[in-house]
């Protein structure tokens, strides 16, 4: 059984099948390459538009790898086989769009409460409800926050473009083995759909990372402690003989129940929090353009930070001190960073396709300045006109 | 009351010692079906480190968890089959068992019920039927019998209970059989055959609930109970030559189907033989 993604064979394999250089495909497609190369070889899921493509390439090209491809009855049992899958050591994904994130949820909250790791990938499209199905929106960035249940952190990364949509991908793995957490990947239809190129990289080029394993006998015994102190414990996956015990109840640092005692609940929960407040550098990151002098200053994300940025650019020529802030892991915000650039600009403008998400994220942080919404919805993403008309009535 | 179990009963062995006694209530069927398990495990000598247990959420599917001594998942409710088919995948060499109830199993999981033995992955199934929801007070299921009272049904209830057994057949599984507590080494042969079974197997065990079924449907005492199981239980067989509206309020017991057909997991890996690094 394959654990990790980067034993020789397997490289040696990815650099055979897909040799570096470069493609022209779908941003569903270069999502898949990104999950295969960062070591995913168990995929479960069902089919949705605009998603699908996801689903087809995993189909195609993970038994090629000696990795498994199975469809589901819905995406309930998706996320519920991603799960038991990841607790075998298998790097595990299933990938949905709204309907099928919206009925995942539950099993989402059961994999932050079991600290399983697994990327979850959100080809956001149109709604509420089946919405327009086939087209793209921005419109999940707070159902990827707090669509399950109860108190939890949440990790989504969000990519720009095709080519990004494959290096977010292998990150959202690597964060989620580093900090055993699922990461959800908010793609949308946009992307999703759009052909373009994409240089394929060797897979020496391509960071992999692998949960933490127990040690000791006495770390496997306490599958939900924090022996390093870092929040994050190792993972006695099953089939070593540790006798794991995994619940979604609440429970001890030894995996048993125990649903009556305050302080258990509070320290585990806790805990969960505190492993992603405290390893930040594991995941937060951002892109800046001409930020530094910034008057008017463009916080977008997605397939909106394109627009945006083309935007700017525009505005630049035109002698308009613009700057953009993109956002690349949305959950947790990165708000602070934001706070220190948006400083000294008269005005802040969000754009994204929906009728007003991040750009509440955005007022938390940067409160009594001039925020302003660009939004769109429809279908259709912004255009660089719609976004620099903006630019200019508040330069 | 730990102490004792531990010294007195030999299959404890198989058992999370730090978990007992077990919150059954007194009379539960639930304790004759852990028991069942484990002696069929220890009948095949399998080693628990061989075994992943799991188990969805109610009063049957605390049997496996915490009970068991296994690895065990304990999952959301409903989905126990699902994620379980991802462990079995991981894991094809091991034995993967699923023990929950017929709310969970049947009721909100139904679709998962159907589509593993369809898919037809090799995954042993112990459903605990005891026609109720227990664990949230004694709600109707899609199994109660017609008739029957329960907490959401206080007149009488007017739906019909699902076929398992039968449902479980006709959608594809290798190895399908009923029996109920009152048939105690039966279920132990049917549970060895289901878990030596290459293929999905399910057992469904018709069981107990004194508390939140048989209390409301003049049957307060366990041992009422598991008379009415005796009684109006007919073997497969026999069941074979009776009319519908004979068989109603009848228990068929027996095995239902025991066949050899190509395993999910096994054909997975076949393909992937036939495709790999090309």
């Amino acid at each position: 059984m394959i654990v990790r993604g980067d034993e020789e064979e397997q490289v040696e394999i990815l650099r055979r099948l897909y040799p570096s250089g470069n493609y022209f495909m779908q941003g569903d497609e270069a999502l898949s390459y990104g999950a295969l190369f960062a070591g995913c070889r168990f995929y479960a899921g069902y089919p949705i538009t605009p998603a699908s493509e996801v689903a087809e390439t995993m189909a195609r090209e993970l038994p090629r790898l000696g990795g498994y491809y199975i469809q589901m009855e819905d995406e309930i049992g998706s996320i519920a086989a991603v799960v038991g899958a990841s607790w075998t050591g298998l790097k595990s994904m299933t990938a949905t769009s709204g309907p099928g994130f919206s009925l995942m949820q539950e099993n989402l909250g059961y994999a932050v409460m079991t600290e399983t790791p697994l990327v979850l990938v959100d080809v956001q499209r149109s709604g509420p409800s089946t919405g327009q199905a086939t087209k793209g929106a921005q419109g999940d960035f707070f159902q990827a926050r707090w669509g399950t249940h109860g108190d939890h952190p949440m990790v989504a990364v969000s990519p720009t473009s095709v080519e990004d949509a494959f290096w977010e991908t292998v990150r959202a793995f690597n964060i989620s083995e580093r900090l055993r957490t699922p990461v959800v990947v908010l793609f949308d239809g946009v992307l999703g759909h759009t052909r373009e190129q994409i240089r394929m990289p060797d897979p020496d080029e391509v960071e992999v990372a692998y949960r933490k394993l127990p040690k000791t006998e006495e770390e496997a015994k306490l599958p939900f402690g924090d022996p390093h102190g870092d929040g994050v414990p190792p993972m006695p996956l099953f089939g070593h003989g540790y006798f794991t015990h995994v619940t979604g109840s609440t429970h001890k640092e030894n995996g048993l129940r125990d649903v009556y005692t305050p302080e258990v609940h509070r320290k585990l929960v806790r805990r969960i929090h505190r492993k992603i407040e405290q390893n930040r550098e594991v995941y937060e990151r951002y892109d800046e353009f001409f930020t530094d002098d910034a008057e008017v200053l463009v916080v977008s994300w997605g397939v909106s930070a394109r627009p945006s940025l083309g935007a700017v650019l525009k505005a630049r020529e035109e002698g308009i001190k613009a700057g953009l802030f993109v956002p690349k892991t949305v959950h947790p915000f990165p708000g602070e960073r934001l706070e220190k650039v948006a400083d000294g600009a008269g005005s802040v403008l969000v754009a994204e396709m929906n009728l007003g998400q991040m750009i509440l994220e955005v007022e938390r942080y940067l409160d009594g300045m001039r925020i302003i919404g660009v939004n769109k919805i429809g279908g259709v993403p912004l255009t660089v006109d719609e976004v620099l008309r903006e630019i200019r009535r508040n330069a | 009351m730990a102490d004792r179990i531990a010294s007195t009963y030999p299959m404890v062995k198989y058992l999370r010692r730090e978990a007992l006694p077990t919150a059954l209530c007194p009379g539960c069927g639930g304790g004759t079906v852990l028991n069942a398990f484990a002696n069929a495990v220890d009948d095949l000598k399998i080693d628990p480190k061989d075994m992943v247990v799991v188990s969805g959420i109610g009063c049957s599917a605390w049997i496996a968890s915490p009970y068991f001594l296994a690895d065990t998942l304990h999952t959301t409710h409903g989905r126990a089959i699902a994620f379980a088919t991802g462990v079995k995948v991981g894991l094809p060499d091991k034995k993967v068992v699923v023990i929950s109830g017929d709310g969970d199993l049947a009721g909100i999981g139904g679709n998962h019920l159907i589509h593993a033995a369809r898919r037809n992955v090799d995954i042993t199934v112990i459903l605990v039927n005891n026609f109720i929801y227990g664990m949230t007070g004694g709600q109707v299921a899609p199994t109660t019998p017609f008739g029957a009272k329960t907490t959401t049904t206080p007149y009488r209830n007017i739906e019909h209970p699902l076929n398992i057994a039968e449902t479980v057949t006709a959608a594809g599984a290798s190895y399908v059989a009923r029996w109920t507590t009152a048939h105690v080494y039966q279920l132990i042969d049917s549970i060895k055959k289901a878990l030596q079974k290459e293929g999905f197997s399910l057992v469904e065990v018709i069981s107990q609930c004194p508390v939140q079924f048989g209390r409301r449907n003049r049957m307060k005492e366990p041992a009422q109970m598991l008379r009415w199981f005796l009684k109006n239980s007919v073997s497969i067989k026999r069941a074979k030559n009776m009319k519908p509206e004979e068989l109603e309020g009848k228990f068929v017991i027996g095995e239902f189907v025991n066949r050899e057909k190509p395993e999910f997991v096994d054909e997975l890996n076949r393909l992937i033989d036939e495709v790999y690094g090309r």
